[in-house]
């Protein structure tokens, strides 16, 4: 039996070997997900760089004064697209001609946190470089011919690849190194994405502070159930032999 | 007291309500000597209700429509008060009944619960599985994300590799050409109408099958053998209050852990709910890699094993026929083990090498569901399909060969 049990755990322990699927490996996240304030400067981020094309259609102005803790002059300033604060975050682009400029859909990013992940989100803005094979003249490591443009590549700057031949003869990029200069220094550009990605992981899951700490109370209640109720039990079987 | 004495024997004129109490409950006996293995038949009934309350109040705000559905789940989990609690209650419960039933399944397998003169109370409990199968199938479509899209996309074409009819009938189950609209209202009201009502039909006849014949317990011992003076079995104790008090430390327990699941890790690695899920469907845009959620992975490898043809039939329709052999053999179970001895306690080593080869292979299958196909993982998969059959079609031979240990008179309790 107790063979049997071990043998169990050995096999489900497997998929934690298996390799991510192609692509590179991602960074992770320096994200805080219970730093209001990292958030709250993400969201004007998101309101300056993103929101002109990316929706958040399932998020409210109001809710997200109310968990940010934004006063009033604050929200003011993020409500671009509305003077109503319980309306949900929308852009004014038109979605059909977005769709022929860009050649795809631009998608809303209410839960892209939670379908690609805060890595994924962290490593992708950082991932962009000079390609001038490209329409806009940029690319990223990992999505490949995305669409998207670079739209904080005044911030970080433009990225060179830097090419070498892997053992198939093919040319693969190795790095990439700094080539045109932002803004921003390094470090301050991922402290920058770090916040719009820990701001998106909140978008992604308003609740997820709630959530946690309701879990401390329910635990809490289930333990102290837990021991009466195995007290009961022994006191009841006593009797049993 | 009295005045509620007075309200019993009234019913009790006019409703069986005392016996009822009595034959399933407070003279209900059931042998002393349950352990671990025994908690998830009642834990199953647990799962069913919460999913019943929580589906109750999803399904006040749930839109089922395709312009819709997505948006009215995220509205639930932001908008409706308690809603998230609520829709992470019912995700997280979807997985718990699987989890709960595999484990009663295996009870089942590891005590030899199914053998005479309980074979029917295992068939009926192998039809809950089928239609909690489909319950769980139908329920993945509605939130109408891309794995909700696709995976419904992947299973019903399923049906398009039957020679003859099977595209008209893949047409008539969609009542569309694609998954759409018209295939998410019929899901939804199969989900909240047509397989819940099957499902508590069927469950009332597992239990009343169950305590018609009496619990099996670990040592597959029939405690009806030996009573008292009074026609009480010897080693039965009444399940009320002895069981359910146990009962309810065991759901305390389970409680913790699924607890800790909801508030902690909801998608649970994304087992639970696939990342891919919180894409909103996109019937122009196939997902690069469509996998189903756990609970299925290991039929769903089985299906993909195949890769021959033979006469007529193409492989996709033989995997199909795999993956149908492979929940339906359960049925057999009681008929193809021929074992003198129902409990593992007693079986030989050839059992219990099958037993844990079983559980290894359906294990392994688990996760190849969950994988892309690579040529390695389909010769695995391969070879783990024809094991997991091998449990199954030499288990005559192999249970008549073991050498069985002498089954005690009384059930063995410390």
């Amino acid at each position: 039996m107790k063979k049997l049990i071990l043998a169990i755990i050995l096999v489900t322990a497997l998929p934690g070997y298996t390799l991510a699927a192609g692509g590179i490996a991602l960074d992770t996240a320096p994200i805080d997900t219970g730093d209001r304030e990292s958030q709250a400067r993400g969201a004007q981020t998101y309101v300056a760089y993103c929101l002109g094309c990316h929706s958040l259609k399932f998020m409210r102005y109001s809710r997200l004064a109310e968990d940010l803790g934004l006063d009033d002059a604050q929200l003011q300033a993020l409500m671009v697209t509305s003077d109503k604060p319980g309306d949900t975050i929308q852009n004014v682009m038109p979605a059909k001609q977005a769709e022929q400029w860009f050649g795809t859909k631009i998608p809303d990013l209410s839960v892209v946190s939670r379908s690609r992940g805060s890595d994924w989100l962290y490593t992708y803005l950082r991932s962009f470089y000079a390609d001038p094979t490209r329409p806009l003249g940029i690319n990223n490591l990992l999505f490949k011919d995305v669409a998207m443009p670079h739209v904080l590549w005044e911030q970080q700057g433009l990225k060179q690849p830097v090419y070498t031949t892997n053992v198939h003869g093919q040319k693969v990029i190795e790095e990439l190194e700094p080539g045109l200069p932002g803004r921003l220094s390094e470090a301050e550009y991922d402290q920058q994405v770090a916040d719009l990605v820990n701001f998106l992981d909140y978008v992604g899951e308003p609740m997820k502070q709630e959530r946690q700490q309701l879990g401390l109370w329910v635990l809490g209640f289930l333990v102290i159930f837990f021991g009466l109720s195995y007290a009961l039990k022994k006191e009841y079987w006593r009797d049993i032999h | 007291m009295n005045a509620l004495k007075n309200l019993v024997g009234w019913v009790d004129d006019r409703f069986p309500l005392m016996a009822l109490w009595n034959d399933h409950l407070a003279k209900y006996y059931a042998p002393k000597n349950f352990n671990f293995w025994y908690f998830f038949g009642s834990l199953a009934l647990l799962v069913l209700v919460i999913q019943i309350v929580t589906g109750i109040f999803l399904a006040m705000h749930y839109k089922p429509s395709a312009a819709e559905a997505f948006a009215s789940v995220e509205y639930i989990m932001r908008d409706v008060e308690w809603g998230w609690l609520i829709r992470y209650l019912h995700s997280t419960g979807a997985s718990a009944f699987f989890v709960v039933v595999y484990l009663h399944m295996f009870r089942g397998l590891l005590y030899g619960s199914y053998k005479k003169p309980r074979e029917l109370i295992w068939i009926l409990g192998m039809l809950i599985y089928l239609c909690l199968m489909a319950e769980a199938f139908f329920g993945y479509l509605l939130p109408w994300g891309q794995m909700s899209y696709w995976g419904a996309q992947v299973i019903i074409s399923l049906f398009g590799a039957i020679p003859v009819v099977g595209e008209d009938l893949a047409i008539w189950i969609r009542g569309d050409f694609v998954v759409s609209d018209a295939t998410l209202n019929r899901f939804y009201s199969f989900h909240i109408i047509l397989v819940p009502l099957i499902l508590l039909g069927l469950v009332v006849a597992h239990i009343m099958a169950l305590h018609e014949v009496g619990s099996n317990n670990p040592d597959g011992v029939e405690i009806k053998k030996l009573k008292d003076d009074n026609g009480i079995p010897l080693d039965g104790i009444p399940f009320h209050p002895y069981y359910t008090v146990k009962d309810i430390a065991g759901v305390a327990g389970f409680l913790i852990i699924f607890a800790l699941i909801l508030f902690y890790a909801p998608e649970m690695g994304g087992y639970f709910l696939e990342y891919a899920n919180f894409q909103p469907a996109d019937p122009l845009k196939t997902p690069e890699h469509i996998a189903p959620v756990w609970y299925f992975t290991p039929y769903y490898a089985i299906l993909r094993a195949v890769t021959i043809d033979i006469g007529p039939l193409n492989s996709k329709v033989l995997g199909v026929m795999a993956m149908g052999a492979a929940t339906v053999i359960f049925f057999a179970l009681p008929w193809l083990d021929r074992s003198p001895v129902k409990s593992i306690r007693y079986r030989g080593p050839l059992f219990k090498v099958a037993v844990t080869i079983f559980v290894i292979v359906f294990f392994i299958l688990g996760f190849l569901g969950t994988q892309p196909v690579t040529p390695l993982f389909t010769v695995m998969s391969q070879v783990c399909s024809v094991l997991y059959f091998l449990f199954f079609l030499l288990m005559p031979i192999y249970t008549r060969l073991d050498k069985t240990k002498p089954v005690p008179e009384r059930v063995t309790f410390k």
